[in-house]
């Protein structure tokens, strides 16, 4: 079957219940996107499909509906998006293992609601667990990262 | 200050005691001086000046032999060397190096040593260069007690100003210049007509020559890192998923596997691997040590295929069913299972003889670890080497148990360190690399990755101990007038080093940590820990003992000064006789605004504990909203002596009370049929960000010796919540988690 993942089409050859997680980890050496529980109780696998964040260990490889994005390709080291450079700013991660999920979750909820009040914050991010408790850090992020791509 | 000379002096007072019974021998034996790892491993041109720097020519690496679970150590480690190696944090790499006895943590066998961190006598001070020189011996390379900046304040800054004395007698020697003019920036020699040396044109000259051991460290007032506001060094990997883990970790021709071993933690009768033998992408169906393991063309295959082989399970060597867990503990309150009673002031029979006595009984039960990456290892054994790629605390360990296993020498066997996606004490055990091992020997030469599943990963934690807590006390006069603690709980000690196959003779300080040493004055004061049989495994968990006996120890209190009718922060500052520790009460007490009017439905609890040194003393905020508690805010003070790095300080505290209220809140792990009921994060949750209270932080710098916080937050924080609930609703809960008498929001 075929994937698009950050702008590449890749040919895989899995079975249709592969989750688009270990697609992406094992089959595409895509390292940024996590496993951390597998059953949709964590969020440190979150990606965008057609730019909604989904949990990539409860997709299908086969249900995969449009174009992947992964953590690599909401930016880079050297072109960071804003959520990216609001983690850098307040230094959020302590393991970080958890931050990939975090960051993809909060990119899509600003994507959807630019200007989110705290309970907008709570409700779109309760889904992730970060088991190092980086969750005063996260809010505060994901608030600086809204500021930032309003200004821009 | 800060000579050499000291370091020096603290060996020769280890030699003082060598006179001291047997240790004598022990100490003489243990004396030698131990190895430079890296001479053996360098390669043409470059220089090991110390084990914790290293320069070659295409540049500098800066050695951490602490591991890095997420509480950002490698940067800590990091920094010291770099303050005085007068070398920029993008200058450098970072490795942890591979596992050598040079590496032994001293701050470790300080705190297991049974003497009070407030207790600074000269019995004291020997006790712990005695066990000093016992981790010197047992070459014990082990992250964990909140030890990597305790061990490594000295040590590491030592090791950057050796190097760079060395560089600039290096640069006097190929210019001819003094060495007395010379001066040192951004890794970097600066001559005296303003030309500059890079310290890596140095490193050929620096390996010929002795290092310039005669140094002092600079005051701390001309630091330009320690202490300062700074980027962790690993801060931009973690924003880009760019950082690499342990269960990220791929060598060409790598295998995966996933494994079963018995959820009941006892033996393996047999099993039947027809349907996954088949499966697509399996390699292999091969027997670990009580278990079975599917290898795999991947993870998730190798994981499919382990799931569907029928396994027939032996019985567990403990109790199947948790109700006798717990009476197995409620029937150690005795003089035969007593294991110590290091504090006993004043006479407590007398006055609870015929006084109104105040009984409470507590419990906190097992919980898991599960730290966000679930545990991996990758293995490869050949006929002459093994190595071994993982995130693991205790490399040492690891290297010799391998060795046994494979049958290498330890010499033979490499350990490479992995940045680890949390830990907490779940990577101080190893049998993720011992079945990854006993696979891998199953297929000489492939390298074979094993990756445990989430619910293996929690099937199989050897989790932090259960424990019980029986309080007696009796006031008068509105004060606290006796205080009768025993607590019983199995010994980790000796179920975790009994893994490693290390007796451990003695009574087992953690046991009691966390409440026999607190710094209180009262004049009926007794503590009393007894040892629990050994149930189900049982591992270090977050502040260890303490992590349990923080909440049994000032809950108790609390319950005693509310019904002598004192205030609860003037009655603990009242009590309390060490100077350092009454001013982390009087710090959280002016940060919270304790004794402001809060207005219905809410309450503040204050707890104060000293674990692994460090007096912390935290105050919780909450609302009961219409039954149900909601955590506000949350006050931290604590004595550490320095903080190093304040961003990374106030991170690592906040995480610690989301830790601690999140498992206090919903967290537990029991048995029936002998397998922990609990299988995933649906079952085991801790906090949620919805629930995260605000955190306020303060590190205080009164004392004198540096401590590290990254347990220390976590023992008060639960009994601060109970007492805050009690303040709130005048309901006291006694038993974690919370959530079996109260309800959260
Ligand atoms: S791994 Fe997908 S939600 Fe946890
Ligand atoms: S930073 Fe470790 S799990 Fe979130």
């Amino acid at each position: 079957m075929k994937l698009t993942v950050n702008g590449t089409e890749h040919e895989v050859d899995v079975e249709d219940d592969m989750p688009l997680l270990w697609v992406l980890r094992d089959e595409l050496n895509i390292k940024g996107v996590k496993y951390g529980c597998g059953v949709a109780q964590c969020g440190a696998c979150t990606v965008h499909i057609d730019g909604e964040a989904v949990r990539s260990c409860q997709t299908a490889a086969a249900d995969v509906w449009g174009d992947v994005t992964t953590i690599e390709g909401l930016g880079t080291p050297d072109a960071m998006h804003a959520v990216q450079q609001a983690w850098v700013e307040h230094q959020v991660a302590q393991c970080g293992y958890c931050q990939s999920g975090q960051m993809m979750q909060a990119a899509s909820l600003l994507a959807i609601n630019p200007a989110p009040t705290d309970a907008d914050i709570d409700d779109a991010m309760n889904g992730n667990l970060c088991r190092c408790g980086t969750y005063p850090r996260i809010r505060a992020a994901v608030k600086t990262a809204a500021t930032k791509l309003q200004e821009a | 200050m800060g000579r050499i000379g000291k370091i020096a002096r603290r060996t020769f007072l280890v030699g003082s005691a060598a006179v001291v019974g047997g240790v004598a021998f022990g100490y003489y034996a243990y004396k030698r001086p131990v190895s430079n790892p890296l001479l053996n491993d360098l390669a043409e041109g470059e220089a090991a000046l110390t084990p914790y720097v290293k320069i070659d020519s295409t540049g500098i690496t800066l050695i951490t032999p602490r591991a890095d679970s997420g509480q950002g150590a490698y940067h800590v480690q990091a920094a010291l060397i770099a303050e005085e190696l007068d070398v920029e944090l993008d200058q450098v790499s970072v490795d942890p190096g591979m596992p050598d006895p040079a590496y032994y943590n001293t701050a470790l066998s300080a705190e297991a040593a049974p003497f009070r961190s407030t207790d600074d006598g000269f019995a004291a001070d020997t006790t712990r260069g005695i066990m000093d020189a016992m981790m010197k011996f047992m070459g014990m390379q082990i992250t964990g007690g909140s030890t990597t900046v305790p061990d490594s304040f000295e040590k590491l800054r030592l090791a950057g100003a050796v190097a760079r004395e060395t560089l600039k007698a290096a640069a006097a020697q190929q210019t001819g210049a003094n060495v007395a003019d010379l001066k040192t920036e951004k890794g970097a020699v600066i001559l005296p007509g303003g030309g500059t040396l890079a310290y890596t044109e140095l490193a050929a000259t620096a390996a010929t020559m002795d290092p310039v051991n005669d140094v002092v460290l600079r005051d701390p007032s001309t630091w330009r890192l320690v202490g300062k506001e700074m980027e962790r060094v690993d801060i931009l990997a973690k924003s880009t998923g760019t950082q690499r883990y342990g269960i990220d970790f791929e060598v060409e021709g790598m295998v995966h596997a996933s494994v079963r071993t018995s959820p009941r933690r006892g033996m393996m009768n047999g099993f039947d691997a027809e349907a996954a033998r088949v499966m697509r992408g399996v390699i292999d169906v091969v027997q670990v040590t009580d278990g079975v393991a599917a290898v795999a063309d991947n993870t998730w295959r190798a994981i499919q295929a382990v799931n569907a082989i029928d396994v027939d399970w032996g019985p567990a060597p403990y109790p199947a069913e948790q109700d006798a867990h717990w009476q197995a503990l409620s029937d150690s309150f005795n003089a035969d299972q007593q294991d110590s009673r290091f504090r006993d002031d004043g006479d407590v029979d007398a006055v609870l003889e015929g006084a109104e006595v105040i009984e409470a009984e507590y419990r906190a039960p097992y919980l898991a670890h599960a730290p966000l990456e679930p545990i991996s290892a990758v293995v490869q054994v050949t006929e002459t080497r093994a190595d071994v790629w993982t995130g693991t605390q205790i490399p040492r360990f690891v290297q010799t148990n391998v060795a046994k296993l494979t049958g290498l020498n330890a010499d033979q066997v490499f350990v490479h360190v992995l940045m680890m996606g949390g830990s907490f004490g779940h990577r101080l055990e190893d049998r993720v690399v011992r079945e990854a091992t006993e696979i891998a020997m199953q297929m000489k030469g492939t390298p074979v990755k094993l990756t445990y599943s989430r619910e293996e990963d929690t099937i199989q934690n050897d989790t932090r101990q259960i424990a019980m807590a029986r309080g007696r006390g009796v006031v008068k006069d509105g004060k606290v007038e006796a205080y009768d603690l025993g607590i019983a709980m199995p010994s980790v000690v000796a179920s975790q080093m009994g893994r490693q196959g290390l007796p451990v003779p003695g009574p087992d300080l953690q046991i009691v940590a966390g409440a026999w040493e607190q710094p209180m004055q009262i004049p009926n004061y007794r503590v009393t820990g007894y040892r629990a049989p050994e149930l189900a495994p049982v591992s270090s968990w977050r502040s260890v003992g303490a992590s349990t006996n923080g909440f049994f120890h000032d809950v108790f209190l609390d319950e005693l000064i509310h019904a002598a009718g004192a205030d609860p922060m003037e009655e603990r500052m009242r009590l309390c006789w060490h100077d350092p520790s009454r001013k982390t009460l009087e710090a959280v007490a002016e940060m919270s605004n304790w004794g402001s009017d809060l207005g219905p439905n809410k309450g503040r609890g204050v707890a104060f504990c000293m674990s692994f040194g460090v007096p912390t003393a935290e105050v919780v905020e909450v609302t009961d909203v219409d039954g149900a508690i909601k955590i506000d805010k949350v006050w931290v003070a604590a004595e550490v002596g320095r903080v190093i790095d304040p961003i990374n300080f106030e991170n690592m505290v906040q995480g610690g009370i989301v830790w601690a209220l999140g498992h206090a809140m919903n967290s537990e792990i029991t048995y029936s049929d002998g397998m922990a009921e609990q299988r995933n994060y649906y079952d085991f949750e801790g906090m949620r960000l919805s629930q995260a209270p605000e955190i306020f932080v303060r590190g205080l710098e009164n004392g004198d010796t540096v401590r590290g916080m990254g347990e220390p937050m976590v023992p008060p924080a639960a009994a601060a919540l109970s007492n805050a609930i009690f303040a709130a609703t005048g309901r006291r809960v006694r038993e974690m988690p919370m959530n079996k008498h109260i309800d959260f929001v």
